[in-house]
């Protein structure tokens, strides 16, 4: 049964193999003049080192043996032209195919990045970080070992057996049979030994993968070990795991060494084997002593190659591995893509309306349920709930960040669907409750690298915010340096950044999910500032935490579990003293009594 | 480089095994020696004519030789290589079992990836220096010894000859390691730049989206990508010329051998089969200064690792049994009563006080109740209890004995703790709810689930506790997994029992039902439940409310409502919340 199992797998892995095969081989396309190029190197060199043992019967039998001084002189320079000769070409070769693969490398690199770019959100909802930098980053680099240090190599093994062949056979063809009579014997041990090795090696794989998890959960939880005192069983669980992936290592080390003395043994047969047929056939006179020399030299050159060529099969699958992963995830297709006919949209005017939209995240789990509303141009609207009502989900929709389930939503009467993201998202400019900064300056964090806002428009920004004070206290100003994730400012400071950012955009929808987080009052009292400027003469909304920012907006919409259960304004709503009115005395209160 | 010496204690380890397997390359480098020797012999002796059963011995001979060398060299791999996997075993157990025992802190500062890296890359890496690194430096050394000293002997002349581009080998080694040691050092430096170029953008996607980035980005990111390619190109430059320039120096030597040898010969002073003994003996030495170069390789990269490795191994935990532990205090010894006394604390990287000045007496078998803001300091009070941080000033103690004095794991043995975040293991439920005993009794893990009112779920999972939880089994909903962590604390049976707002991800329906079964379980245990919720604690015999690290109101629920202060404004708030709910 298991062992039908592993042969299907077999099967299937070479149909995959040759799949993923064919779909790298697309990526060396750009660069055939090249590997062409490379490949004319290969054979060339391979052919120079073969011609070297090639010239020793010349020495030996026609040279050495007539005494002729001028004429060994004449051979060792020729030899010294062609070992120079292979040098340089080595080195060009050598050079050529890195250069090659750092290419095609970096193609794959780049087309992973611009690839992850265009996926949509719910993609990275359901991709940890960590895996996706792993593609861009290892999986690529592991298929850049296999392309120089494999494919090119085996390539140049291949062409010296042929030289080897052609040189032998053309010298003295009997004794070159003989060199091969042992080459059935080694192929056979080879075959042997990669089946052998292929089933250890993917045990060892799985056993690695197991040792991993094991390690990754118990580093996780290890509060969990902590408090139940179990330190003790599970380093012991973790030793059974490390002991048989070192068992099972052992067992690949047993196939290793008895391969590799194998193969010296058949060299040294084979050598045996031209010793004997070979002095018989010199002292019949039929062959010279110097062809038996380079016979010996060219039976060591023709089976190292091939014991090389066994462990390239290895490279090979790891970067099968590899290649797998990066094309899944090349494979995931953008789940919003622009329309072909999308209407040209420059300039919005910034009504919003949404007509019963329902949306789930996560099949028939819906988060918002026959949602309706319309915001006039410039209306400023505050979304207001418990957590999980639906509030963030609306202004994701917004944006397009999702697609929704039922329904529509439209801009200036135009459904979104009919307007390109990039279009869309010119005008509005989102601030997230937790602020994202880049590393760089400030003001690569207001303009995000965009040519387009010009110095004047930044400045502005900054004035708006407020944010001038702050910069003013840094020694390098605007361009004060930003750590990773802008861990040296502070919340409210970074929250400021993130307010001139949106603000240098000028759209023409903000939308804004206010932070509930406490801030100093200094601090506080610039960012209540701050918010009523940015919200100024545009279309906003915002999920508002402050009764000063709601106080300030037109219409207030009330959400409860994915639905809308009051609009109005906020007095109408305290009047009517439903949901709004309990929210209000639960979540904004405070701000009064303050 | 010496960082590598702390592998002494592991190498030792081997000692009988490695010696024999330096023994065993000395035999194998020697039989294999001998090849080419038996070939020139025999070449000698046909050029001066023999018989076909002389030709046949010297062909035997050469064969015999091959296969006891080849046999040492099996010898050899199944000595050296296997002892550098039993060092890696050795090293990744000592590994684990040090972070294992590292405190909560540890694992605060060093992230999963970071510790993961060091047991699989960093081990790999030394173990590739134990094992092919330390193997090929030996026969190397001796390959190179026994041939340069028979070449001497054969023709002193001609080994000089043959060994004259040595110094320039050696030379040359020496700078291209040099080199491409500090070029890969830029590279490396490039790809972190990479990753975190990398890791920024996909953090941060959702602003780059917003802000229509993705075109800019890609230029940055093509931008690091080029100076990545421009800093591995460079680092060919060098590499690539290390292979040829070998092969053309030690092909320089072969042609420099059969020169002067050809004189030699002609001279007399030499015969035709010493040659190609000679130039047997150079093919066999060019393998040998191409693995000094990949040698270096492997010294470069391990000793990073280890001093990488040392650093984690060197780091005492600090939380350990020491010499105040009184080993005499067993589990069947502790009763429950708690006390803090003027307990204060602040985490070992932080500025302020997490608690301020603590006081608080829990009686042997009763409950208290614990609500506090995010932030308030709850969890971290129970934490100092089960000591997975040390208090900074004060004193915690159980049944009057200070909790330093009980051995950590009696001590941690003693309290069952349901943390906030229900962490389980990816195997079944009935091993999950078992975890706290290396034997599984079925119907105590039944018992323990329909407690943690978990009964009916499991009952309606295709392999009910035998179904796997996690990625390679069922996904628990979140007040699932939180009832089979309540389930796990249950089993183990503790004298205090523990509950850190372990019912936020349940209805209040379900929390009221398992506030019920709970209740059989807490009877004459002493237990703490922590909680948002005034509901989950109302019946506690004595309630704390923490608010800016320190203890602000204490009573029963009655006192506290009539109190009026922080626990009655919260009461209000949750009436209001549940009707918002129910609205």
């Amino acid at each position: 049964m298991a062992e039908i199992k592993t042969k299907n797998d077999e099967q299937l892995h070479k149909k995959l193999d040759s799949y993923l095969l064919k779909r790298l081989i697309a990526y060396f396309k750009p660069y055939t003049r090249y590997i062409v190029l490379a490949v004319f190197l290969t054979i060339t060199v391979s052919a120079l080192a073969a011609v070297r043992p090639r010239l020793t019967p010349i020495a030996i039998d026609d040279k050495i043996a007539n005494k002729d001084i001028p004429g060994l002189q004449t051979i060792m320079l020729i030899l010294f032209g062609t070992l120079m000769l292979q040098g340089v070409i080595q080195y060009a070769m050598t050079y050529l195919t890195s250069w090659i693969g750092q290419n095609i490398i970096m193609d794959l690199r780049m087309k992973i990045f611009e690839h992850l770019q265009n996926l949509h959100l719910k993609f990275y909802d359901k991709n940890p970080v960590g895996r996706l930098i792993t593609r861009v980053t290892s999986d690529v680099e592991v298929l850049f070992d296999v392309f120089s240090s494999g494919l090119v190599t085996a390539f140049g093994d291949i062409f010296t057996l042929f030289w080897i062949l052609y040189f032998m056979f053309t010298l003295d063809w009997h004794l070159g049979l003989v060199t091969l009579s042992i080459l059935p014997f080694l192929i056979y041990a080879t075959i042997i030994f990669r089946k052998k090795i292929r089933v250890s090696y993917s045990r060892v794989r799985l056993l690695i993968s197991r040792l991993n998890s094991y390690l990754q959960e118990h580093i996780t939880g290890v509060s969990i070990v902590h408090i139940f005192a179990k330190e003790k069983r599970t380093v012991n669980e973790f030793e059974e795991i490390n002991q048989e992936h070192t068992r099972e290592n052992k067992r690949s080390i047993f196939y290793y060494a008895i391969f590799f003395p194998i193969v010296e043994l058949f060299l040294a047969v084979s050598s045996g084997l031209i010793l004997w047929y070979g002095g018989g056939e010199v002292i019949q006179g039929a062959v010279s002593l110097g062809v038996l020399i380079t016979f010996i030299q060219y039976s060591e050159m023709f089976f190292r190659p091939i014991r090389d060529l066994s462990e390239k099969y290895n490279v090979l699958q790891t970067a099968m591995a590899s290649s797998e992963r990066i094309f899944t995830l090349l494979d995931e297709k953008p789940a919003i893509v622009d329309k072909k006919d999308s209407v040209d949209f420059e300039q919005i005017k910034g009504s919003i309306e949404f007509k019963n939209v329902w949306f789930a995240y996560n099949n028939d789990d819906y988060v918002l349920k026959d949602i309706s509303f319309n915001i006039k141009e410039g209306e400023k609207v505050a979304f207001v709930g418990a957590t999980g009502s639906g509030k963030t989900t609306i202004i994701n929709l917004i944006s397009k960040f999702y697609q929704i389930n039922k329904g529509k939503i439209c801009i200036d009467g135009i459904n979104i669907n009919d307007i390109r993201q990039k279009d869309l998202r010119k005008n509005i400019s989102v601030v997230l409750q937790d602020v994202f900064l880049f590393s760089g300056d400030i003001e690569k964090n207001i303009t995000l690298g965009n040519n387009k806002i010009t110095n004047e428009a930044v400045n502005h920004a900054i004035d708006q915010t407020g944010l001038r004070y702050f910069i003013n206290s840094l020694p390098d100003g605007i361009h004060h340096k930003v750590n990773e994730r802008g861990s040296t400012f502070s919340t409210g400071q970074r929250q400021l950044i993130s307010f001139a950012r949106a603000l240098a955009q000028d759209p023409k929808i903000l939308i804004l999910d206010e932070a509930t987080s406490n801030i100093d009052t200094t601090t506080e009292m610039l960012i209540q500032a701050a918010i009523k400027k940015l919200i100024e003469g545009r279309t906003s909304i915002v999920i508002a935490h402050r009764l000063s920012t709601i106080q300030t907006c037109d219409k207030i919409i009330v959400m409860h579990k994915g639905e809308i259960k009051e609009m109005g304004s906020h007095q109408e709503l305290l009047d009517k003293r439903g949901l709004y009115y309990k929210l209000y005395q639960l979540q904004y209160k405070e701000d009064v009594s303050a | 480089m010496k960082s590598l010496l702390s592998l002494l204690p592991y190498i030792k380890k081997y000692k009988k095994k490695l010696t024999l397997g330096f023994i065993f390359i000395v035999l194998s480098i020697s039989f294999s020696s001998l090849f080419p020797l038996i070939v020139g012999n025999g070449i000698d002796a046909i050029k001066s004519g023999v018989t076909s059963s002389q030709i046949i011995f010297y062909s035997g001979m050469a064969i015999v030789a091959a296969l006891i060398g080849g046999f040492f060299l099996y010898m050899v791999r199944q000595h050296i290589i296997v002892v550098s996997r039993e060092i890696e075993n050795d090293l990744r157990f000592d590994f684990f079992s040090h972070i294992v025992n590292m405190p909560r802190d540890f694992f605060n500062k060093n992230s999963t990836g970071n510790i993961m890296a060091l047991a699989t890359n960093d081990i790999n890496s030394i173990r590739e220096f134990v094992g092919p690194g330390i193997m090929y430096t030996v026969q190397t050394f001796f390959r190179t010894l026994l041939t340069v000293s028979v070449m001497l002997y054969i023709n002193p002349f001609l080994a000089m000859v043959a060994l004259s581009p040595l110094p320039l080998i050696s030379f040359i080694v020496y700078k291209v390691g040099r080199m491409t040691h500090a070029r890969s050092l830029k590279v490396k430096e490039s790809f972190a730049d990479l990753t975190s170029k990398a890791q920024e953008n996909l953090s941060g996607i959702r602003v780059v989206k917003s802000y229509i980035r993705e075109k800019n980005e890609i230029s940055e990111f093509y931008d690091i990508s080029r100076d990545y390619f421009r800093k591995n190109l460079s680092l060919a430059k060098v590499q690539s010329f290390s292979f040829p320039m070998m092969y053309l120096l030690t092909g320089v030597s072969l042609v420099l051998v059969i020169y002067f040898g050809g004189i030699e010969i002609i001279n007399n002073r030499l015969t035709l089969g010493n040659l190609s003994t000679f130039l047997i003996y150079l093919g066999l030495l060019t393998w040998p200064m191409i693995a000094f170069g990949w040698i270096i390789n492997l010294t470069q990269r391990a000793a990073p690792s280890m001093q990488r490795l040392m650093m984690v191994m060197n780091m005492k935990p600090d939380i350990a049994d020491n010499s105040e532990t009184d080993n005499k205090i067993t589990l069947d010894n502790i009763e429950g009563e708690i006390e803090f006394k003027n307990v204060s604390f602040k985490y070992p990287s932080g500025y302020t006080d997490v608690l301020k000045n603590i006081n608080l007496k829990i009686n042997k078998g009763t409950t208290l109740g614990i609500i506090g803001h995010t932030g308030s300091g709850k969890t971290t009070l129970i934490n100092l209890l089960s000591r997975i941080y040390d208090i900074s000033e004060g004193e915690i103690l159980i049944d009057g004995k200070s909790i330093k004095q009980i051995p950590l794991r009696t001590l941690r043995e003693a309290i069952g703790v349901v943390p906030q975040e229900s962490f389980l293991f990816s195997t079944s439920i009935e091993k999950n709810i078992a975890y706290s005993h290396d034997n599984l009794d079925y119907d105590k893990v039944i018992e323990a689930a329909k407690s943690a009112s978990l009964y009916k779920d499991v009952e309606q999972f295709p392999e009910k506790f035998q179904t796997v939880v996690g990625e390679r089994g069922i996904t628990l909903s979140g007040g699932q997994k939180q009832r089979t962590s309540i389930a796990r604390a249950i089993y183990k049976n503790p004298k205090v029992l523990i509950l850190d707002d372990s019912l936020s991800a349940v209805d209040t329906h379900t929390e009221e039902e398992i506030l019920n079964e709970l209740k059989k379980v807490m009877k004459n245990r002493t237990s703490i439940i922590i909680s948002h919720r005034i509901s989950s604690i109302k019946n506690a015999n004595n309630i704390i409310v923490l608010d800016g690290s320190a203890i602000k109101e204490q009573g029963t629920h009655n006192e506290l409502i009539s109190l009026g202060g922080i626990y009655y404004d919260l009461y209000q708030k949750q009436l209001l919340e549940e009707e918002i709910q129910e609205s």
